[in-house]
């Protein structure tokens, strides 16, 4: 790589990898060989499912948490810390309870030593110009979802950042005001009223992204990475219902259900050692039931288009896919290009009882869930059928972070109970063969 | 209710390790060095005999004023403790690997016991003056104090909220400005709540540590507590009612003009994103809020507050570190340096002990350890089983619970040992056995943690499951046992850890009483530790101390620590 950082980029992100360090066993990537350039003027996305490592590029570029390798340039010069001129937009507003409207936004300057007429005039301006206006002694817990991630982009553009960072802003709000927000500060970005350069935002909603930004970078997930990069052409206010609109929506639910055909291809009977390594979602069975039905039945008919079913069924990328992917694990259903269809056993299981479903999903975890598979078999083997969670626990972490490894887990936990294959006793951290009737 | 703030003692690690042993022999060390350095430089006082205590009742404001007095330059030494210590121990986790353990250990101590040593202590750094012996009395509420208070501000340090954190860190606040715009505000709900359990406590430190006998030295320091002993010595029952009404007005001022309006005020501090249900302003402090003059005031402090806490006293020091592991080299250092101290501790504590101990001894102190434990688990059962249901019946009223709360928390801070002679009377009157009637004494002051975290967990019982057991007509033992115990049981398990540890403090004083000439004492390692005190044996007070912590620490760890756990884990959804 040369020295020389262009002039016109506000941000270069070279090179950078962040690797979770477990004693036992090689170091585990988040993310891997991630390189992003910032330019003045443009509001760029991070696109990618929770867990692909897009928060935490976000901190790398922030000054929150340095790369294990790779570096990161702001104007030229390298991060090492929170630098000025950098704010950042939390999922959860960060918003201090004790501190006023106006205290929280006038954090930012407070702590550069901003003499105190002139705080109050800016934070003034910042608190109009962002529509709290008669709201500068309020409580965070007097307002609203809405109104408090108001106070959060005020607090960072108070400080007339060149760069707004935007972890998830809107996906703790309801649909309506995540909306009003969204195009209140698009409205704002184009008329020029925001004292900044440039956007980066975090985002796991599709349309979001398509929405706000002039270019998406879509990770894909274990280790991160960015895997395509996408130009958005409209020009603002854009119309979700515009063909265009909807082609690119469905372009990146193809690019994002592409990753995830790859573990189908190995087929091979679960043997105690192999595929632990696949981290699961715990994603509830009577969703997964529920999708599976609304599948099954018309107007899909066992195959159909995921943007459309997911506004239909009312639920985000985020949420779908990880169904969408636990019924791929499952073979209850296989994904491809943005579409979804169930295989025989899946509609076997639409069809079905209470008890046959379990039957199906049983055999369904032990053919194709190592993990729950492997669960099963030790309870067998052990004369009290009784197996502490602990090592399945430890052997996850050799593959995985604890995070990972505690979801994975749960989602263990939960689908063998639904399928009866095994229990589970939260107390004593242990599973069993208790309840459970076993075929003699 | 502002009880579902947790003392301090309950929450953290549960089994023992490495480092509480450390931290147990590295406390001990400490206190047999002090004694030993300190013993053979008593001298006698004369300068307190001349201005001698009167039992005249004109004298008591006087005396009253003196003793809160000695509260509050403790309370501000504690504070003044608890904002250097903790930050120490949460900021560097070496520092923090031997400081937390020794912060564990000494909030288990029975401190009553340090009062010897401390007295000596003092006592030599200004031989022959009053000064020592104020500062003797100071030290020992300051002892009562500062634990819990500093651990409580440790936990909240290591439990900030992690997205306000990180826009302390992004807006580049000072470390100065971090302390006062997250850290104290976080901290604060736990760090007033454990300050008023420090109080409580330490009013019952005060009374204990005025009127001091050491070997065949008696000193009074002017204050309520002197004036009680005195009231003893001389068999005045009109004086010590006169003492306990002294001491009742002192805690209802000091409850209604500072704690009452401070607990309110800290709510705001409290780390929640919904506006929930507030109960209405202590009249103190809506007198200062609605006030116009109080207000004017008030806002010109705020202004120099805001001020001052807003400085940036330091450039940002927060520098994101590459994520690593922790220098190996450096841990090596710092457990070779922590292991000599302790070596070095170990070897003072049984050069001390094997001085004039034999093993018979420790033996004989473990077995009357035992008597004690007998009697606080006899004790908080009885108890439990007195105010479990009482609380229960009175937090399901609210009218009832209004009333009541803030009487049940007014008693929990009088200090129980003025209490003491009117039983003291009765139990030499009626020739009635020492060993059983002694110890109701211990609880006395204590049970009333009890009574109101029950009333404030029956309180909050949620209304849905009152109307599904009425719906499914779950009556009688049924509903006790399946609705409302385990409803009410985090809160019960909180108080009564609490009252447990207030418990084993008492002994030292409960154990043993006195009226007039007679003298009454029981079995049990409290009396092992007063004998031990009043003949001035060092070796002994040691032994007791040690022993009587080591009970204590076990039986928060195997029992209370684990129940807490268990609660908690049960009752979240």
């Amino acid at each position: 790589m040369d020295a020389t950082v262009s002039t016109a980029s506000l941000l270069e992100v070279r090179g950078c990898r962040q690797s979770y360090h477990k004693d036992s066993n090689a170091d585990l990537l988040v993310l891997d060989d991630v390189n992003v350039t910032l330019k003045t003027g443009e509001i760029v996305g991070l696109l990618g499912r929770s867990g692909s490592g897009k928060s935490t590029l976000l901190r790398i570029v922030s000054g929150l948490l340095r790369p294990t390798a790779g570096e990161v340039f702001w104007r030229g010069g390298a991060v090492r810390g929170p630098v000025e001129g950098v704010a950042m937009v939390f999922q959860s507003f960060a918003l201090f309870p004790w501190l006023t409207v106006q205290q929280n936004v006038e954090l930012g300057l407070e702590a550069q030593g901003v003499a105190r007429a002139e705080r109050d005039k800016r934070a003034e301006e910042a608190i109009d110009l962002i529509g709290l206006g008669g709201f500068e002694s309020a409580y965070p817990k007097e307002l609203s979802g809405g109104m408090r991630q108001r106070v959060g982009l005020a607090r960072a553009l108070v400080v007339h950042p060149d760069l707004l960072l935007m972890d998830e802003p809107f996906s703790a709000l309801d649909v309506l005001t995540a909306e009003t927000l969204r195009t209140d500060l698009i409205d704002l970005w184009s008329d020029g009223k925001l004292p900044i350069k440039s956007i980066l935002m975090v985002t796991h909603n599709i349309e979001e992204a398509v929405l706000m930004c002039d270019r998406i970078l879509v990770f894909s997930s274990n280790p991160g990475r960015v895997a395509s990069e996408l130009a958005v052409p409209f020009p603002h206010p854009r119309n979700r219902l515009a063909p265009e609109f909807r082609q690119l929506v469905d372009d990146i639910y193809a690019l994002m259900t592409r990753r995830a055909v790859k573990p189908a291809a190995s087929l091979a009977p679960a043997t105690p050692d192999t595929g632990f390594a696949t981290p699961l979602h715990a994603v509830s069975t009577n969703l997964l039931a529920g999708l599976i039905e609304a599948l099954a039945a018309p107007p899909y008919d066992g195959k159909a288009d995921l943007p459309a079913l997911a506004g239909s069924l009312q639920l985000e990328a985020d949420e779908l896919l990880p169904l969408g992917e636990a019924m791929q694990t499952l073979r209850l259903a296989l994904l491809e290009e943005g579409d979804i269809h169930l295989t025989d056993a899946g509609r076997q299981f639409a069809e079905a009882d209470t008890d046959t479903r379990k039957i199906i999903f049983g055999d369904a975890l032990r053919a194709h869930v190592p993990l729950t598979a492997a669960i099963r078999r030790t309870l067998d083997e052990r004369w009290n059928h009784r197996a502490s969670a602990v090592r399945f626990r430890d052997e996850l972490e050799d593959h995985m972070s604890p995070d990972y490894a505690e979801e994975t887990l749960r989602a263990a936990i939960h689908w063998g109970r639904y399928a009866e294959l095994f229990s589970y006793d939260e107390e004593a951290d242990q599973f069993s063969l208790e309840d459970i009737d076993t075929p003699e | 209710m502002s009880s579902i703030t947790r003392p301090a003692s309950i929450t953290g690690r549960r089994l023992p390790n490495i480092w509480d042993a450390a931290a147990l022999l590295f406390v001990f060390g400490a206190l047999v060095a002090l004694s030993n350095s300190a013993r053979g430089t008593l001298v006698p006082l004369d300068a307190l005999e001349t201005s001698a205590i009167t039992l005249d009742p004109r004298h008591l404001p006087d005396y009253a004023l003196r003793t809160t007095l000695r509260m509050f330059a403790a309370l501000a030494a504690s504070l003044l403790f608890t904002f250097t210590y903790a930050p120490l121990a949460a900021k560097s986790r070496r520092a923090g690997l031997i400081m937390i353990p020794i912060l564990d250990i000494l909030q288990s101590v029975p401190v009553l016991g340090f009062l010897t040593f401390t007295i000596a202590f003092f006592m030599s750094l200004f031989p022959g003056r009053v000064m020592g012996l104020e500062l003797a009395a100071i030290f020992a509420i300051f002892t009562s104090q500062a634990w819990n208070m500093a651990f409580s501000f440790y936990q909240s340090l290591t439990t900030l909220p992690s997205d306000l954190d990180e826009a302390t860190k992004s807006f580049r606040l000072s470390g100065w400005q971090r302390f006062w715009r997250l850290e104290v505000p976080f901290a604060m709900p736990g760090l007033v709540w454990n300050t008023m359990l420090s109080m409580s406590a330490g009013w019952f430190f005060v009374v204990a540590s005025e009127a001091i006998t050491l070997g065949d030295n008696t000193w009074k320091l002017p204050g309520i507590g002197s004036y009680v002993a005195l009231a003893l010595e001389k068999q005045d029952v009109g004086a010590v009612f006169w003492a306990i009404l002294a001491m009742l007005v002192v805690i209802l001022a000091y409850d209604q003009l500072l704690f009452r309006p401070l607990v309110a005020w800290s709510a705001k501090f409290r780390f929640e994103t919904t506006a929930s249900a507030t109960a209405p302003d202590p009249w103190v402090l809506a007198l200062l809020r609605r006030t116009h003059v109080m207000r004017v005031a008030g806002d010109a402090v705020e202004r120099v507050v805001g001020t001052v806490t807003g400085l940036r006293l330091s450039w940002p020091t927060f520098r994101a570190a590459p994520t690593r592991q922790s220098s190996r080299g450096g841990d090596m250092v710092f457990g070779a340096i922590t292991a000599v101290i302790v070596a070095w501790a170990v070897w003072k504590i049984v050069v001390y002990v094997s001085d004039a101990l034999s093993w018979g001894d420790v033996g004989e102190a473990f077995l009357l350890g035992l008597f004690t434990l007998l009697r606080v688990i006899i004790l908080m059962a009885m108890a439990s089983l007195i105010w479990v249901p009482i609380g229960v019946w009175l937090g399901l009223r609210p009218a009832w619970a209004r009333r009541v709360q803030p009487v049940a928390q007014f008693l929990a801070a009088f200090p129980a040992n003025l209490l003491f002679p009117p039983f003291v009377i009765v139990i030499v009157y009626y020739h009635l056995n020492a060993d059983i009637f002694l110890t109701p004494l211990m609880v006395l002051g204590t049970q009333w943690y009890i009574l109101f975290n029950v009333i404030a967990g029956a309180a909050a019982f949620p209304g849905d499951l009152q109307e599904a057991a009425q719906n499914f007509r779950v009556g009688g033992l049924l509903w006790w046992r399946r609705v409302i115990l385990p409803g009410v049981f985090p809160y019960f398990v909180t108080g009564a850890i609490t009252a447990s540890g207030g418990s084993w403090n008492a002994a030292i004083v409960s154990e043993v009483a006195s009226w007039g000439d007679s003298k009454l004492s029981a079995h049990g390692l409290g009396a092992y530790i007063a004998h031990a005190t009043d003949a001035g044996d060092f070796h002994r007070i040691v032994l007791g101390v040690v022993v009587m912590s080591i009970y204590v620490v076990l039986f928060n760890r195997l029992f209370w620590r684990p129940l807490y756990a268990y609660s908690s884990r049960r009752t979240v959804m």
